[in-house]
């Protein structure tokens, strides 16, 4: 449960480059370390809880952050 | 058992804080982006090998069957993290290439002389 805590802490922390970031590649990359930080709380979660529904959650959650990666590089990118 | 499980979830609770913390200590997009999603993929990894350590241990001491599946869901969120995460990262350093981005402390751009050198469809 604190490790939950924890990662939950990292993951509101992650939020001042998103704000703060000069250009818009600082704001995706700290957008996608975000995802990755809550990937691993939902997994802290389901272990606690002990429900492998939230695992489940937890694969869906990192294929769609990896589709709006992808747009938003794509996007960068000048080709969307 | 249960000492392995503190000690790979205590590993990656240090690499994500490391990788959250590499975010403010960089100077620009390319070493945030090293520094952000080596030290994340690795740490969370490490979280998920604690939770399928966990629901192994739980698995020999009860021997329900409930908690086979979660370890197999658990390799499976793990093998999808380390495709997408690696993919993603590198979309987002050839799309900040592409846009013009400089390295702060860059002298010369290899790549770019390299792709005008080829035919200039860079950019």
């Amino acid at each position: 449960m604190f490790a939950a805590a924890f990662s939950g802490l990292l993951a509101v922390a992650v939020l001042g480059r998103l704000v703060a970031g000069p250009t818009v590649a600082d704001r995706a990359v700290a957008l996608d370390t975000m995802n990755t930080l809550v990937v691993g709380l939902m997994m802290i979660l389901a272990a606690v809880y002990d429900s492998v529904v939230m695992v489940d959650v937890a694969i869906v959650y990192a294929g769609l952050s990896f589709v709006g990666t992808m747009f938003i590089a794509r996007f960068i990118e000048g080709e969307v | 058992m249960f000492l392995i499980v503190g000690i790979l979830i205590l590993i990656g609770l240090g690499f994500n804080a490391l990788g959250a913390f590499s975010l403010y200590r960089f100077p620009d997009v390319y070493t945030r982006l090293h520094g952000a999603t080596k030290c994340t993929t690795f740490g969370t990894l490490f979280t998920m090998f604690a939770v399928v350590a966990y629901s192994l241990g739980k698995l020999v001491s009860t021997g329900e069957a409930r908690f086979g599946v979660f370890i197999i869901h658990g390799a499976v969120a793990a093998l999808v993290l380390l495709i997408t995460n690696a993919t993603g990262a590198h979309a987002i350093a050839r799309a900040a290439h592409r846009s013009g981005i400089f390295p702060a402390l860059a002298v010369v751009d290899r790549l770019e002389e390299k792709e005008e050198a080829k035919g200039g469809s860079s950019r």
